[in-house]
C-alpha cells in the first residue's frame, strides 16, 4: 500500500476456547491501511471478520482471546497498551460503529448524555456548555435536528439511530472508524442514505475506516479496498473496481456471481456446500471443498497469501500458478 | 407517564383489595356450618367465661346480617372493609380489629420495609459484582453461600438466627420490640428498638439477599451481552461509569419489577419470623388470633397484609416508569 | 459464530451432570428413603401424643428425645417426613396442571382470553399467599394433608401459567404450528398435538419450583398452627416446640430436627430447580 501506513496488523491469530479445543477465528492474519483509506472486509458469518473488528479495539470477550500477532495505530502498539493507556486510546484513535446498532445505545439514558460521557472520559477540560456545542454540531452534520439529543433511544427510528451511531463516532475525531455491519438492520432506501452519510463525515475528519459486511453491493459504493476472509483467513485482497472487473479467487468469483445483476436474466447462484467448522476445519486450502478449480495440492498444502499484483493479495494455489509467483 | 398507565395501575391495586375482600366473605359462608355456630362453639370449647359473650354473639349476628339476601350481605360486608370497619375482636374484646391492627401494623411494616430495602440494595450490588469481570476473585466466592441463604425460607432462618445469635450465647434478647413496657423516645429508646429489632431484621435481611443478588447476577449477565455495553468500553468510559451507568442501570429494572412480584412473599415470611420473635406486628397478633380463634381478627390480619403490599406494589409500579424511560412515553 | 458455540457447549452438557443436580437429587433421594426405610426400625405409632414420657433428651431409647406432648420425635420425623413431601408434590402437581392449562389457552388464543387469565395471573402473584391461605384454613381448620394440598395449589400456579404462557406464545408462531392451523386442524388438537408435548420439560421445572414453594406455604400454615391435626408434619412439630418454649427451655433436640429437614428440603429442591433452570437458559451458565 503507501510507504507509512496508519494502521497494520501483522499475523494476528484469535481463537476461542470450546471445552478444551480451541478454534482460530482469526488466523495469521496480516494487513496495512493508509490514513483516510476505506477498506471493506467481507466473508460469511462465522468467517472470523466481526471478531477481527472487536480485537482492533481489544473489545473481545472471553472465551475469545488473542494468541499472538501485533496491531500497530499510529506506531501504538495497541496489544502492549495497560488498561489505562487502552481506555484513552479507545474512542480517541478508533471508533466502533457495532453491528445492530439497533441495541447499540443504553436504552435508560439520553442520546445528548450518551455523547456527553464520551468526551468527559477523554476531554477532562471541556466545559459543559462546549460539550453540548459539540454534540449539536456533530448531530447535525449527521443530518439530525439538534432535539435528537433530548430523546431516548427507543424514540428514534433505526436510521436515526444509526446516525447517532456515526455521530458518536466521529465525536473524537479517532485516526479510525470501525464499522461492523452498520446497515445490516436497515431497509435498502435508509441503507445508502446513512452509507452516504458515513462516508461524508470520514472524509471530513480525514479518518480512515474499516467496514465490515457481506453486502457486495453495499461494498462496492463504499470502500476503495476490499478483503475477503474465509474461516478466519485473508483469501483475497483487491482494490475494489479490480476486485469486481476481475476476482481472481475462486471463492471471490464465486462472491461475484452469486450477485443479481440488472442486465442478466440468469438464475441466481449460490456458493454450493458450507464453511467448515472452525473445529474441523479440512486440510490444506479450507475452501478446497467448496471450490470448482480444486487441485491435488489444494487438498494438503495450505496456500499463502501471496502479492499477486501491485495492491492484490490472494491465497490461491491455482491463482499462483497462473501468475507463475512460485519459484 | 400515561394517564392509562396510572389508571391501570390503580385498577390493578382495587382489584386486589376486591379480591381480598371478597375472599374473606365468601370463605365462612363456604365452610360446613353456620357462622355463628361455629364462632359459639369455639367459645364454649375454650371452657371460658369470656365477658360480655352475649355482646359478641350480638355482634357476629349484626355483622354477618344472616337474614338478609346474599347480595345485600356482600355489599355491605365490602362497604364495611372498605371504610375499615372489620369487626370486633373476641380476644381483645371490646376493642375493634382494625384498633388492633393498626397499633401492630407500623412495627410490621417498619421492620419490613427497613429490611427488605437493605437485602434488595444490598443483593443487587452483589448481584452486579458477582457477574462483573471485573470484580475481585473474593466475591464469587459468596456465591454458593448466597445460593444456600436464597434456597431458606424466612421462618427457618429466623429460628437458626435466634438460636445461633440469641439462646445460645446470649447476645441479643429472645423477642419482642423493646424493654419495658411502652418503648421511650430517647436515644436509648432508639437503641433499644434497634437492639431488638436487629436479628429479625437480619433473617429477613438474609432470606432476601441471596434471592436478590442470584436474580440480579442473571440480569446482569444478559446486560453484560448487550450491544451498548460493548459500545459504552469501547467509548473508553470509566469502569466505574459503565458499571453503574449502563450495567447496573439496567439489570436493575427486572429487579424492580420483580420485587412487585416477591413483595408479597417477603410479607408473608416476615409475619412468620414476627411470630418467632414475639416481635410485636401484626404476625404476632395474627399468632394469637389463632390461638383464640378470633376469626375477625384473622380476617382482619389477612386483608391488612393484602392492603400493605397492595399499596408498595402500587407506588413500585407508579415510580418504575421514571426508571424505565421506555414505559414513560407509551 | 455465536450460535455455534452455545449449540455446541448445550450438546454437551447433559442435566444430571450437573454437580447441583446430583446434589440436589440425592438430599432428596435420602428424604424419602427416610420414610421409607425408617417405619422399619423405629416405631411410628410414638409419634402420636401421650405414647412416650415426655421432655427426655436423646438417648439411646429415643434417640432424637421426646417432646412436651409426649411424642417420640424420631418417630414423629420419620412419619411427618413423608407427609410434607406428598403434601408438597400434590400441590405442587395440581398447581402446575392449572397453571399449564391457563398458560396454554392464554398464550395460544391470545386477545382478551389472554389479557384476563394475564392481568389474574399477574395479580394473583402480588397478593401474599399467606393472607389468602390463612383465611381458608383457619375456616376450614380440620384440615387433613390431601385438603390442605388442594388449597395451597391453588395458589401456586401461578408461575407455571406464566413460563407456559410465554412459551406457547413463541410456540405460536412456529412454522409447523402455523401449518397445522392452516390445514384446519382443529384448536384443541393443535394444542394437545403440537403445543403440549414442547410444554412438558417447562411444566416439570417449574414443578420443582411449584412443590418448593408449597411446601414453603404448608409450613408456612404449619408453624402458625393450622396444619393437619390428625398426622405429624415438621413445620407443626416447630409450632409445638414454640408453644412450649422449646427454645427458651433449652429442648434444642425437640426443634432442630425439622429445622434441619426442611432446611435440607429446601436446599435440595433449590438445587435441583436451578440445575434444570442452567439447562433451559444456557447464558446464565457461562458465568458460574
Amino acid at each position: 500500500m503507501i510507504d507509512a501506513p496508519l494502521l497494520s496488523i501483522n499475523d494476528l491469530s484469535v481463537s476461542y476456547a470450546i471445552g478444551n479445543e480451541r478454534a482460530r477465528a482469526v488466523d495469521g492474519l496480516s494487513l496495512t491501511l493508509g490514513a483516510g483509506q476505506r477498506l471493506g472486509i467481507v466473508g460469511e458469518s462465522g468467517s472470523g471478520k466481526s471478531t477481527l473488528a472487536l480485537a482492533l479495539m481489544r473489545l473481545h470477550k472471553p472465551p475469545a482471546m488473542i494468541d499472538s500477532g501485533q496491531i500497530l495505530l499510529g506506531g501504538t502498539d495497541i496489544l502492549r497498551l495497560d488498561q489505562g493507556a487502552l481506555r484513552k486510546f479507545r474512542w480517541s484513535e478508533v471508533a466502533l460503529i457495532p453491528q445492530g446498532a439497533m441495541n447499540a445505545l443504553n436504552p435508560v439514558i439520553k442520546v445528548r448524555e450518551q455523547m456527553a460521557d464520551t468526551i468527559r472520559a477523554h476531554r477532562r477540560d471541556m466545559s459543559a456548555r462546549d460539550i453540548n456545542k459539540r454534540i449539536d454540531e456533530l448531530l447535525v452534520r449527521v443530518g439530525l435536528s439538534t432535539s435528537v439529543a433530548g430523546l431516548y433511544p427507543h424514540e428514534l427510528s433505526g436510521g436515526m439511530k444509526q446516525r447517532v451511531c456515526i455521530a458518536l463516532a466521529i465525536v473524537l475525531e479517532p485516526k479510525l472508524i470501525i464499522a461492523d455491519e452498520p446497515t445490516s438492520a436497515l431497509d435498502v432506501v435508509v441503507q445508502r442514505v446513512v452509507i452516504e452519510t458515513l462516508k461524508d463525515v470520514q472524509a471530513q475528519i480525514g479518518a480512515a475506516m474499516i467496514m465490515i459486511g457481506h453486502d457486495m453491493g453495499l461494498m462496492a459504493q463504499s470502500v476503495d479496498h476490499l478483503a475477503v476472509m474465509y474461516a478466519g483467513r485473508l483469501v483475497d485482497q483487491a482494490p475494489i473496481r479490480e476486485f469486481f472487473r476481475r476476482p481472481l479467487h475462486p471463492y471471490s468469483q464465486l462472491l461475484i456471481s452469486s450477485l443479481p445483476s440488472p442486465d442478466e436474466t440468469r438464475p441466481l447462484a449460490g456458493i454450493p456446500g458450507m464453511q467448515p467448522s472452525l473445529l474441523d476445519l479440512p486440510a490444506g486450502c479450507a475452501f478446497h471443498p467448496r471450490c470448482p478449480l480444486v487441485q491435488p495440492i489444494c487438498r494438503e498444502v495450505m496456500p499463502p497469501l501471496e502479492t499477486v499484483e501491485p495492491h492484490r493479495r490472494v491465497a490461491c494455489h491455482v491463482v499462483a500458478e497462473a501468475y507463475n509467483v512460485r519459484a | 407517564m400515561s394517564w392509562s398507565y396510572v389508571l391501570r395501575r390503580i385498577a390493578m391495586f382495587f382489584a386486589v383489595v376486591l379480591c381480598a375482600v371478597t375472599v374473606n366473605f365468601i370463605v365462612p359462608r363456604l365452610a360446613p356450618g353456620d357462622p355463628t355456630a361455629a364462632v359459639l362453639e369455639q367459645l364454649l370449647s375454650r371452657g371460658q367465661q369470656v365477658e360480655g359473650a352475649a355482646d359478641i354473639v350480638a355482634a357476629y349476628r349484626a355483622r354477618f346480617g344472616l337474614d338478609d339476601p346474599m347480595i345485600v350481605q356482600y355489599l355491605r360486608y365490602v362497604g364495611n372493609t372498605l371504610t375499615l370497619d372489620l369487626g370486633t375482636s373476641i380476644s381483645y374484646f371490646p376493642q375493634s380489629v382494625t384498633s388492633q391492627i393498626l397499633t401492630a401494623l407500623p412495627w410490621t411494616i417498619g421492620l419490613l420495609a427497613i429490611s427488605t430495602v437493605i437485602a434488595f440494595g444490598l443483593g443487587s450490588v452483589v448481584g452486579a459484582l458477582l457477574a462483573w469481570p471485573g470484580s475481585p476473585h473474593f466475591v464469587r466466592s459468596f456465591a454458593p453461600f448466597l445460593m444456600v441463604l436464597s434456597a431458606i425460607p424466612y421462618y427457618l432462618l429466623a429460628l437458626i438466627v435466634l438460636y445461633v445469635l440469641a439462646i445460645w450465647p446470649g447476645w441479643f434478647p429472645l423477642g419482642g420490640a423493646y424493654s419495658g413496657s411502652a418503648p421511650s423516645f430517647s436515644l436509648n429508646g432508639l437503641l433499644d428498638l434497634l437492639y431488638h429489632g436487629f436479628l429479625p431484621g437480619l433473617s429477613i435481611v438474609l432470606a432476601g439477599v441471596g434471592f436478590w443478588a442470584l436474580g440480579m447476577r442473571g440480569a446482569m449477565i444478559g446486560v453484560l451481552g448487550e450491544d451498548y455495553l460493548t459500545l459504552a468500553e469501547g467509548k473508553g468510559l470509566s469502569p466505574r461509569r459503565i458499571f453503574f451507568g449502563y450495567a447496573m442501570r439496567n439489570a436493575l429494572l427486572p429487579q424492580v419489577t420483580s420485587l412487585a412480584i416477591a413483595l408479597g412473599t417477603a410479607a408473608s415470611g416476615s409475619v412468620l419470623v414476627e411470630v418467632a420473635f414475639n416481635y410485636p406486628g401484626i404476625g404476632y397478633l395474627l399468632f394469637n388470633a389463632l390461638k383464640s380463634s378470633d376469626y375477625f381478627l384473622i380476617q382482619g390480619v389477612a386483608f391488612f397484609l393484602v392492603l400493605t403490599v397492595a399499596l408498595s406494589v402500587l407506588v413500585l409500579d407508579l415510580i418504575y416508569p421514571l426508571l424505565d424511560p421506555r414505559i414513560r412515553r407509551q | 459464530m455465536r450460535a455455534f458455540l452455545t449449540n455446541t457447549i448445550g450438546g454437551t452438557l447433559r442435566p444430571l451432570a450437573n454437580p447441583r443436580m446430583s446434589v440436589g437429587v440425592g438430599i432428596l433421594l435420602a428424604l424419602v428413603l427416610l420414610g421409607l426405610v425408617g417405619p422399619m426400625f423405629v416405631d411410628v405409632r410414638l409419634s402420636e401424643p401421650i405414647s412416650v414420657r415426655t421432655n427426655q433428651p436423646p438417648s439411646w431409647a429415643h434417640p432424637l428425645g421426646t417432646d412436651s406432648g409426649g411424642r417420640e420425635l424420631i418417630a414423629v420425623m420419620i412419619a411427618g417426613t413423608p407427609q410434607t413431601l406428598k403434601m408438597g408434590i400434590l400441590a405442587g402437581f395440581i398447581g402446575v396442571l392449572i397453571g399449564t392449562f391457563l398458560g396454554l389457552i392464554s398464550g395460544y388464543f391470545g386477545g382478551w382470553t389472554d389479557r384476563i387469565i394475564s392481568a389474574v395471573t399477574d395479580t394473583m402473584l402480588t397478593i401474599p399467599p399467606l393472607a389468602i391461605l390463612l383465611v381458608v384454613a383457619a375456616a376450614v381448620r380440620a384440615v387433613n394433608v390431601e385438603s390442605m394440598a388442594l388449597i395451597i395449589a391453588s395458589l401456586s400456579w401461578m408461575y407455571a401459567a406464566r413460563v407456559v404462557r410465554a412459551q406457547t406464545l413463541s410456540l405460536r408462531e412456529q412454522s409447523y404450528v402455523q401449518m397445522a392451523r392452516l390445514s384446519g386442524m382443529g384448536h384443541m388438537r393443535i394444542l394437545l398435538a403440537e403445543i403440549f408435548p414442547n410444554m412438558v420439560p417447562i411444566a416439570f421445572a417449574s414443578l420443582v419450583g411449584a412443590t418448593s414453594g408449597a411446601i414453603l406455604s404448608g409450613m408456612g400454615l404449619e408453624v402458625l398452627g393450622l396444619g393437619p391435626q390428625n398426622v405429624p408434619t415438621l413445620g407443626m412439630t416447630i409450632y409445638w416446640a414454640l408453644l412450649y418454649a422449646a427454645f427458651s427451655r433449652g429442648m434444642w433436640w425437640w426443634w432442630t430436627p425439622p429445622v434441619l429437614i426442611l432446611v435440607l428440603l429446601f436446599l435440595a429442591l433449590f438445587l435441583i430447580s436451578s440445575a434444570l433452570d442452567d439447562f433451559a437458559n444456557p447464558r446464565l451458565r457461562s458465568s458460574r
